[in-house]
């Protein structure tokens, strides 16, 4: 049965209409994957001479057990932020003999083999076995080291399976998770309460007796045995029902009115993002990627690399263009052919788009007007990336965006709607954070901070100013395209 | 009205439409009937722009209408499904259209009026999205909407499949009245012989993409239809 799962997943890849796309993407990402590889294996065969030489005369194995729970934790948020969940597209076989069970496990075991998987074994087995080799410990300890760990991480895996559709299912139930995590996190900092030490120590015991590694394998079947039970249960066409029942948001976002004749399509994006649950994260993420720039400002080792404010600057606030705009206009996929046979100008309908994105720049650079704690030059490029985000990022982006041609299922049951929440969608943004931060640089290097900050500023204005120019262009390259985005959006399914 | 010119679409050499010339003068009921693949859903495709003619034009109002969108302003239409927007209710639906065809909500209100009967309650006021309606209710509103702001050209694809039967004849009332009375040209197409001979003036049959037969109706034309469908059993 295995096999004809496969054969089915084969098939849709290599049929979908995106496919030249998709495999552009795959190749790309297996580039990275390789440098990922090649990162971790050396960190893997180096680990345990770092640890030699950080702390001498310490056990390396009991050190690598002490900073363990930082690590898993990083893996967790990573995992969060870029693994997909294994999909698979169960109506079709809903009818046929296969027991639910089987599609279940199939799609469970399938997340064995993800790429994400495979990293941490990459540095588990050398530092283990570089401990054999030198005698740290004896060969059974490692080995039950070694199970331990990577059942910890596999665990780590299914838990991320969890969380993550609890966050897409409710957000809110989500956030005592989130308070525990980040009262510990103080805790710990302050050395109050160190869960990681406490943690190493629970390691720590696995070196004493090794036949304690069945611990994590057992919270490793526990938490398959839940995702399976969870699946299961959604196992059902109407799993989608339940909570549709609760009455309509009646909003109706009178106030675009103002905004004259874009103002029907405004509307109707602002009630796209308002009623349907992927378009609505992407606007939790921005709010949340706001504080990012924390992580670059409170950092002193970046002081010196002025070009990392710019990748900052552009991410704060144009964190719902990239997620919101790189999807345009396949958000209105499902509803596309009357866009296109409605008394709909393509230049007004473009227009609207564009100016929802404005928007959304302008209130993020406002939110982020408070960053001018960390000085007037954080807050000058803060401003000089939303109008370069503004002026430049955002026709690029919809130029982008004629190239689209994957359909958006909005009203997909939640049994596995994951699309575009994956590495895949942050590759989009490369070149819309590092053409402005190799500008910058070159500017920087030659003429200074405050006119590198100007002329991101003025390509920004200069792109305002030919909006209407660049609009004109965009139509013409939508009317080119539209064929192929009819064609493509009619695809359903991944 | 309407003007098609040698026109015809191909396929991977399919050629799937081959029509040399068609005229459709204004306020005609205009019927399409076919087997599968006979190209009928192809044709008002073309007429939307929603796809490209390998060769040829159609002409609506005298605007081509791959190269201009001139005539989105007096055209409506509804296809299937994909002109509906699922997370809207129906009102908000009808509104969103009236926008577009400068219609303002009291317009739209007393528009809908006369459609409380069709709606049989069943639409209006019952807070639910598009998406939560039935397949039935789904097409009401669609074809409703698609008469919303007087438009010249409407073009209904099998508007009679999915609906109850007491719909089906209040809907077969209402496309007659359309062009009787404001003078649209109504273009639909449909596998139900019955309806289109009572609800067009004129009817042509398409075979394989090709024009096979162009009927003024009258009394004897049913049995016309009837007979050209089941020629093929008959030989058999």
């Amino acid at each position: 049965m295995f096999k004809r799962f496969i054969w089915l997943e084969w098939k849709s890849f290599f049929r979908s209409a995106s496919f030249g796309k998709s495999l552009g993407l795959k190749i790309f990402l297996i580039f990275i994957a390789l440098y990922f590889s090649a990162m971790f294996l050396l960190f893997g065969f180096g680990l345990y001479p770092i640890m030699k030489k950080i702390f001498p005369g310490e056990d390396p194995v009991e050190m690598v057990n002490k900073f363990a729970l930082a690590y898993f934790a990083m893996e967790f948020i990573l995992r969060f932020m870029l693994q997909t969940l294994p999909v698979m597209d169960i109506k079709p076989l809903m009818i046929f003999p296969i027991r639910k069970r089987k599609v279940v496990n199939y799609v469970l075991l399938k997340s064995f083999y993800s790429f994400y998987n495979i990293l941490p074994l990459l540095i588990i087995l050398p530092f283990g076995i570089f401990n054999i080799y030198k005698g740290s410990h004896s060969a059974w300890v490692m080995i039950g080291w070694m199970i331990g760990m990577y059942s910890i991480t596999l665990s780590v895996n299914f838990l991320n399976f969890i969380v993550k559709k609890r966050f897409t299912d409710n957000l809110k139930a989500l956030i005592p998770l989130v308070v525990l995590a980040v009262v510990l996190v103080v805790l710990d900092y302050f050395e109050i309460f160190s869960i990681t030490y406490y943690f190493g120590k629970l390691l720590n015991l696995l070196l004493v007796y090794p036949y304690l590694a069945i611990v994590p394998i057992l919270v490793l079947i526990g938490l398959y045995l839940w995702n399976q039970r969870n699946l299961e249960s959604k196992f059902y066409l109407d799993a989608g029902l339940k909570s549709k029942a609760k009455s309509v948001n009646k909003k109706d976002f009178g106030w675009t009115k103002k905004f004259g004749s874009i103002a029907p399509f405004l509307q109707l994006d602002l009630k796209l993002i308002w009623r349907n649950k992927r378009p609505k994260t992407t606007v939790y993420l921005g709010l949340i990627f706001l504080a990012y720039g924390l992580f670059f400002y409170m950092n002193p080792a970046y002081a010196n690399f002025p070009q990392a404010y710019v990748f900052a600057g552009i991410f704060t606030t144009g964190i719902f263009m990239i997620n919101f705009g790189q999807f345009v206009p396949s958000w209105d996929a499902s509803y596309f052919p009357m866009i296109m046979a409605q008394n709909i100008p393509l230049k007004q309908y473009l227009a609207s788009k564009m100016g929802l994105i404005t928007f959304s720049i302008a209130v993020l650079g406002i939110l982020s007007t408070g960053y001018v704690y960390f000085g007037y030059k954080v807050l000058f490029m803060n401003l000089a990336c939303a109008l370069y985000n503004m002026g430049v990022n955002v026709p690029l982006l919809i130029y982008a965006g004629s190239f689209n041609k994957k359909r958006i299922d909005l009203d997909k049951s939640p049994f596995m709607n994951y699309q575009g929440t994956g590495a895949a969608q942050w590759l989009v943004a490369l070149p819309l954070l590092i053409i402005p931060i190799l500008l910058f640089w070159l500017i920087e290097k030659f003429f200074g901070y405050e006119v590198g900050v100007g002329f991101l500023a003025l390509l920004g204005i200069v792109g305002l100013v030919m909006r209407p120019t660049l609009l004109t262009f965009l139509e013409s390259c939508y009317r080119k395209r539209k064929y192929a985005m009819i064609q493509g959006f009619k695809q359903k399914g991944e | 009205m309407i003007t098609a010119t040698n026109l015809s679409k191909v396929y991977n050499g399919n050629k799937v439409l081959n029509i040399e010339h068609l005229d459709i003068p204004g306020g005609q009921n205009f019927g399409l009937v076919g087997n599968n693949g006979a190209g009928k859903t192809t044709f008002f495709s073309l007429l939307l722009d929603l796809i490209q003619p390998t060769t040829g034009n159609i002409f609506s109002n005298d605007i081509t209408v791959s190269q201009s969108e001139a005539w989105k302003p007096f055209t409506s239409a509804f296809i299937d499904e994909s002109f509906l927007i699922g997370y809207l209710t129906p009102e908000e639906y009808f509104y969103f259209v009236g926008d577009l065809r400068n219609r303002n909500k009291a317009d739209i209100d007393t528009f809908l009026e006369q459609f409380s009967d069709l709606f049989n309650g069943e639409i209006l006021g019952r807070n639910k999205y598009l998406r939560d309606l039935s397949k039935g209710n789904q097409k009401k509103v669609g074809i409703v909407a698609a008469l919303i702001g007087e438009p010249e050209v409407v073009i209904l694809d099998e508007p009679f499949a999915n609906l109850d039967p007491t719909t089906q004849i209040r809907l077969k009332k209402l496309l007659k009245d359309l062009s009787k009375t404001v003078g649209t040209t109504v273009l639909i197409s449909s596998h139900d012989l019955i309806h289109v001979t009572e609800v067009c003036e004129r009817i042509v049959v398409l075979d394989k993409g090709e024009i096979v037969r162009d009927i003024e109706t009258s009394e004897a034309t049913l049995k016309e239809l009837e007979d050209y469908f089941s020629r093929e059993i008959a030989e058999g």
